[in-house]
């Protein structure tokens, strides 16, 4: 990677007490992004993949306890004061979430929660933020931008919601954008032309985003590189084409072949993953992944493999017996 | 299974130019607009569609539990929609339902023992024994332990158990025919392909027709024996699975295959595949619905709405200039 590195997470990990105990929901991941770069991370419910990016966001349950550092753009917002905190968030640092019925105000209008955000970030005066909300909706491909400035969100369809919400958070010109399942709401169709705007406003700005989806589909041609979270844990990662091509964690391997593929024969059998992901509030000891790995040994139900390489600095795996590698990964 | 389930030479399902609209504030919802189908016996009819075209109400239409305002609805030969009371119950115990959310579609106070017998004993199975024996057999069946579930609640349940739970409940009775709405949609990959694969067998092991509801095309393909693609209330293509993948005719389902992301980074998205949104219920466009959208559309779309019509074997589309077998 030869850009600069502009988010770094450093042994980021998240606690929540709960009446059955502590749940670790994000265990010890580190994870970096270059300015303008995409990373996709993958994972199922319960992974660990939206408490990680609210971590980033320092949006987190208020009983939930941080550890560890996320640096962005030079400072720790883990240890950044609350005021400095609100000036970074929504302008270098912007998010665009599932639902876009729950991140927009009800009650106001289009156009005041997008002049509000530019007065607040960017000074600008009252004129000048309209003419620029409208530029915005235009840009994200809402038709009669000037008339949707005077609708509010439920005049709207979801697609179009979802086009507001992305007109917002790409409205101060964020150096980081993180979209945290910003298509499982929509169809199909609409999906696509999401994604698409998201691919066509990162490169033009030359923004760096977080995609984070369930969905391996979603991450293959639209991300540099893809992190995969299982349990709580960064399993594997990997520059996305080295990613699919030569995946390490058996767990990557399972979770796409267990997708249905649109040209197989009717009826194929899929290679299902039995069972289900341990009780996070019940950690095991070994590999989380063990107990329902086709490759596990006694080692991997004793011992958690920690995230490390072998052939290729840029792959790493968490894994005592990676696919389609002869040796185990070097610590 | 008994001879007389497999004797009619009749399709086991028939839905012959059904209307389906809802009243909202005084204006109509068109939902379905005159849909004609077929399911034969022992069949996988895949219905796909994207948000509010109409395939849950067409799903929910043919079980009478939303009642059309026009159009037959024939099971085994019999029109559902003149029947009442305790015909249509009769009728009802062939036929199940299974929806997309499997916790919300168990009652969180009862023991997961007495949800899958209810049915029975509406029924009428009167002796508590043979009940017992039928729900354990049916939780078995389904791969959970019947000792170990019976007496819990749904809340100690992850989804992908409650979907198995709910499939237990539709099996109880021995049905002929299950709509299956969005079963798998609302669980994660991992539990998504165990749920398929037990619909699969299920299927074969209790000789079953399935109507199988859902948006994602993959997913129909991996279970349908033929599909049928749904726009804004109405049909514009179906045909067999492998044939209507590989060979669409219809511009519409070729959008919805294209817009499928493609778990390859080397299959690069096709840009900006889908133009618009659909247009609402509420006033669908005239001639064929699709227009809007549709590429290929002229002045006869807006005029003339598009019958289906043969494109290749057993296959049709509703397009007067379809990508395939057009002339």
């Amino acid at each position: 990677m030869s850009e600069p590195v502009l988010l770094s997470l450093e042994d980021v990990a998240v606690d929540l007490p709960t009446p059955r105990g502590n749940l670790r929901a994000v265990d010890r991941v580190d994870l970096t992004i270059g300015a303008g770069r995409t990373l996709g991370i993958v994972g199922e419910s319960g992974c660990g993949k939206t408490m990680l990016s609210r971590s980033i966001l320092q949006l987190l349950p208020k009983k939930a306890k941080l550890s560890g550092r996320v640096i962005f753009d030079g400072q720790d917002l883990a240890r950044l004061d609350p005021e400095r905190l609100r000036k970074l968030r929504g302008k270098s640092l912007a998010v665009v979430f599932q639902d876009p019925m729950t991140s927009l105000n009800p009650v106001l209008t289009i156009g005041t929660q997008l002049i509000e955000t530019l007065q607040e970030h960017l000074e600008l005066d009252g004129q000048a933020a309209r003419i620029r909300s409208a530029e915005l909706l235009a840009a994200v491909g809402i038709p009669a931008a000037e008339q949707r400035l005077a609708q509010y969100p439920h005049q709207l369809s979801g697609g179009m919601r979802q086009r507001v919400a992305i007109a917002i958070a790409l409205s101060c010109e964020p150096k980081l954008l993180i979209a945290d399942e910003p298509t499982t709401a929509l169809d199909v169709t609409i999906q696509a032309q999401i994604l698409d705007l998201l691919a066509r406003e990162q490169r033009r700005r030359h923004m760096a985003m977080i995609l984070i989806t369930h969905d391996l589909g979603v991450v293959a041609g639209r991300t540099d590189e893809v992190a995969v979270m299982y349990a709580g844990r960064v399993v594997e990662r990997a520059p996305t084409p080295r990613l699919f091509k030569n995946m390490h964690m058996p767990y990557t391997e399972a979770l796409l072949a267990a997708i249905p593929k649109i040209d197989a024969a009717p009826h194929t059998p899929l290679p299902a993953i039995s069972g289900r992901p341990p009780d996070p509030t019940r950690p095991i000891p070994g590999c989380s992944f063990s107990p329902r790995c086709h490759y596990a040994s006694s080692l991997c139900h004793r011992e958690k493999p920690l995230l490390g390489t072998a052939e290729s600095p840029d792959h790493q795996f968490a894994c005592f017996h990676p696919i389609s590698l002869a040796a185990g990964i070097e610590a | 299974m008994d001879a007389e389930r497999s004797a009619g030479r009749a399709p086991l399902l028939e839905v012959q130019n059904l209307v389906v609209e809802y009243s909202v504030g005084g204006r109509t919802i068109h939902a379905v607009s005159g849909v004609s189908l077929e399911v034969e016996r022992g069949e996988t009819l895949g219905l796909v569609g994207e948000s509010g075209c109409g395939k849950s109400t067409l799903g929910r239409a043919v079980l009478q539990l939303r009642r059309p305002q026009s159009g037959r609805v024939l099971f085994d030969g019999q029109d559902l929609t003149a029947m009442q009371g305790e015909a249509l119950r009769k009728m009802r115990r062939r036929v199940q339902l299974i929806f997309q959310d499997p916790i919300a579609s168990l009652n969180p106070r009862r023991r997961i023992g007495d949800i899958i017998a209810e049915p029975l004993v509406i029924a009428g199975v009167k002796d508590q024994k043979r009940r017992e024996q039928l729900v354990h057999e049916v939780l078995s069946a389904v791969g959970l332990d019947p000792q170990l579930v019976a007496g819990r609640l749904p809340h100690e349940f992850s989804g992908g158990q409650c979907q198995r739970i709910c499939i237990a409940r539709a099996l109880v009775l021995n049905p002929e025919f299950i709509v299956c709405d969005e079963p798998v949609s609302a669980l994660d990959v991992s539990i998504r392909a165990q749920i398929l694969n037990l619909l699969e067998d299920m299927k074969a092991r209790f000789g079953l027709t399935l109507l199988f509801i859902a948006h994602d095309l993959a997913v129909v393909k991996a279970v349908s024996d033929r599909v049928a693609v749904m726009y804004l209330g109405r049909l514009c293509e179906v045909g067999p699975s492998e044939q209507l993948f590989a060979h669409p005719a219809h511009p519409y389902t070729a959008l919805l295959i294209e817009a499928i992301p493609v778990p390859d980074p080397d299959v690069r998205p096709a840009e900006s595949v889908a133009v618009g949104e659909p247009p609402s219920p509420m006033a669908p466009p005239s001639g064929c619905r699709f227009r809007t959208r549709c590429p290929r559309a002229d002045q006869r779309c807006s005029e003339e709405m598009p019958e289906l019509r043969e494109v290749g074997p057993q296959q049709f589309a509703a397009c007067h200039h379809p990508l395939i077998g057009a002339g």
